[in-house]
């Protein structure tokens, strides 16, 4: 018989976490049947076939074992001449990278890693779900910085200037961004290098979403001058190889923090599994034209989507990364709960509302375009008839 | 907006050509205009030939033989292999005619209703053509995939239906 409420044996900082947004909404969706998903944040494509191939091939030869805690000396390899080669910063692959199981882990290494109690990490909103709870559980403060689609959803440094404190330790740069798909362009990102030195920031910058860039291309932030030291650099695979099963992504930075995150890393989780580090050698070496085909065709269907909305009066800024669209939805007079609700009942069609997000995804729907053809065409009429019907009522 | 990208649009199409004009354009970036021209362009300059649709016969029950013929050929001054293959591809029995590097010269793709009208054919329309060397005929048994499209693969879709 246990002496006290079940409650009082849990740690009081992950019981007060708030569950994730998206949560509550997916177990709607699921009780749904014939619900066309557009609320899915993993590409539609499965793994390229030459890499699951090299999966299999590995697999015969027995290598089923654990690798170094770092990860394969390969593999490490290849991530340091491609870093090189596409976005012109260096890393020593054996003492500045590490194979991490997602590019989830590496965040919250990165956190446990560089944060001391109380210090103040801040986070652009909206973004994904998991950077402010991976500081709440690292005993940092996560402060939220908001970002408006009057600046296409970029990070501004005037934003962050009313949100650091003499506290302030970390800035997360989430670009090219879920949910809004929006990316940060060089002078953008100069200007936010300059915040960093001025206020001694350390940097964490996920960019996982790097390949998936239509317009312009990708900067990455270490590859700014003096930015290198500062920077934690997060990557993986799950996006530009359609590998989100796997769970390898990785990170990179200096090698005294490469060092403690490979401490943390070590005695949790060992190393990331050989099968996925593996395959995401193959993918670095032989990915390149798969992986062209990819962003290729999520091209086609974010100008389609974008379009579409545009055209049904749902205005949507360009998004030029990721596969997301962000679409206001304020001609609906709707709240992006309640849209979202009534879309999947009305029209059994999902997306997900900005708030899960952040409270400045309010008044916007997160709208996956990672989805056929097909799909989005029957979704958008979908979406174009509940738009009109929604109008109607207001009128009404 | 720059101009249209001939392969992308080909490549639209050839997956699938039901597609609007309008949705083609939003996915190219242009305007209706230039996708439904450069469409009637290259129609007009044969560069699209036809938009069939690519059936699975299995399923429909139809017992079509298929053969893939190697013939080798002695070329001729002048026209090479391409009088002989002319000679061949006005037959409607023959779906496709292929000029090989390799063994043989030509493949030859020919329908028929049993393999005994297609050997009959192999035997007594291309064998006996003049400057035909041999033939070798290989019947198609199962078709596994055909133009990109594997033919039992249900497009399955194993994600959440939510995720962040």
């Amino acid at each position: 018989m246990m002496k006290k409420p079940m409650e009082e044996y849990l740690n009081p900082t992950i019981v007060n976490l708030p569950p994730s947004g998206i949560r509550r909404f997916f177990d709607l969706v699921a009780n749904t049947k014939g619900v066309i998903s557009l609320g899915v944040g993993e590409p539609d494509f499965i793994t390229p076939w030459h890499i699951r191939e090299a999966c299999f091939y590995a697999l015969e030869r027995g290598y089923t074992m654990y690798t170094s805690n770092f990860g394969t000396p390969e593999l490490r390899k290849e991530i340091a001449k491609y870093a090189a080669k596409r976005y012109h910063v260096e890393y020593e692959p054996l003492s500045e990278i590490l194979i991490t199981v997602g590019a989830s882990e590496a965040v919250d290494l990165a956190m446990r890693a560089m944060l001391r109690p109380g210090e103040e990490v801040l986070v652009p909103e909206p973004s994904y779900v998991s950077y402010a709870p991976t500081v709440t559980m690292a005993g940092g403060v996560p402060v939220g910085v908001p970002t408006y689609v009057k600046d296409d959803f970029q990070l501004t440094v005037e934003a962050l200037e009313q949100k650091v404190t003499g506290n302030t330790k970390m800035l997360v740069l989430c670009y090219p961004n879920n949910p809004t798909g929006a990316i940060m362009t060089r002078p953008e990102l100069e200007a936010i290098a300059q915040f960093a030195e001025k206020h001694d920031l350390l940097v964490l910058a996920d960019e996982i979403y790097a390949e998936l860039t239509y317009e312009g291309s990708h900067v990455s932030f270490p590859s700014i001058a003096g930015m290198k030291d500062r920077t934690i650099l997060i990557n993986g695979f799950s996006k530009s190889h359609a590998m989100t099963g796997w769970r390898v992504g990785y990170v990179c930075g200096n090698k005294e923090f490469v060092a403690q995150m490979t401490k943390i890393h070590q005695y949790t989780m060992l190393c990331a599994p050989i099968m996925g580090q593996m395959a995401a050698l193959e993918a670095l070496r032989n990915g390149e034209a798969e992986k062209e085909r990819m962003v290729d065709q999520y091209d086609q269907r974010r100008r389609f989507v974008v379009g579409r909305f545009n055209e049904m009066g749902l205005t949507c800024f360009n998004p030029r990364g990721a596969f997301y669209a962000f679409p206001s939805i304020s001609v609906t007079g709707l709240s992006s709960d309640a849209f979202c609700e009534k879309l999947l009942a009305e029209e059994k069609v999902a997306v997900v509302p900005g708030t899960a997000f952040g409270q400045s995804g309010e008044g916007f729907i997160r709208v996956s375009y990672a989805s056929s053809l097909a799909n989005l065409t029957a979704a958008m009429d979908k979406m174009e008839a509940f738009v009109k019907r929604c109008q109607k009522r207001q009128a009404s | 907006m720059g101009a249209i990208d001939k392969k992308k649009l080909l490549d639209i199409l050839q997956d699938d050509c039901r597609i609007s004009h309008e949705q083609i354009a939003l996915m190219l970036g242009q305007d209706v205009e230039t996708v439904k021209s450069a469409i009637k362009e290259m129609e007009d300059e044969r560069i699209i030939l036809k938009y069939p649709a690519l059936i699975n016969p299995e399923k429909l029950g139809d017992d079509t033989v298929t053969a893939m013929i190697d013939v080798k050929v002695v070329p001729q001054r002048d026209v090479g292999f391409d009088q002989v293959a002319e000679r061949i591809y006005r037959y409607p029995e023959v779906r496709s005619v292929f000029l090989m590097s390799g063994g043989y010269d030509l493949s030859v793709v020919i329908e028929g209703r049993t393999m005994k009208e297609v050997a009959l054919f192999v035997a007594q329309k291309l064998a006996v053509l003049e400057h035909v060397q041999s033939t070798a005929t290989h019947f198609v048994l199962k078709r596994y995939k055909k133009d990109g499209v594997i033919y039992d693969e249900k497009e399955e879709d194993y994600r959440l239906q939510v995720s962040p």
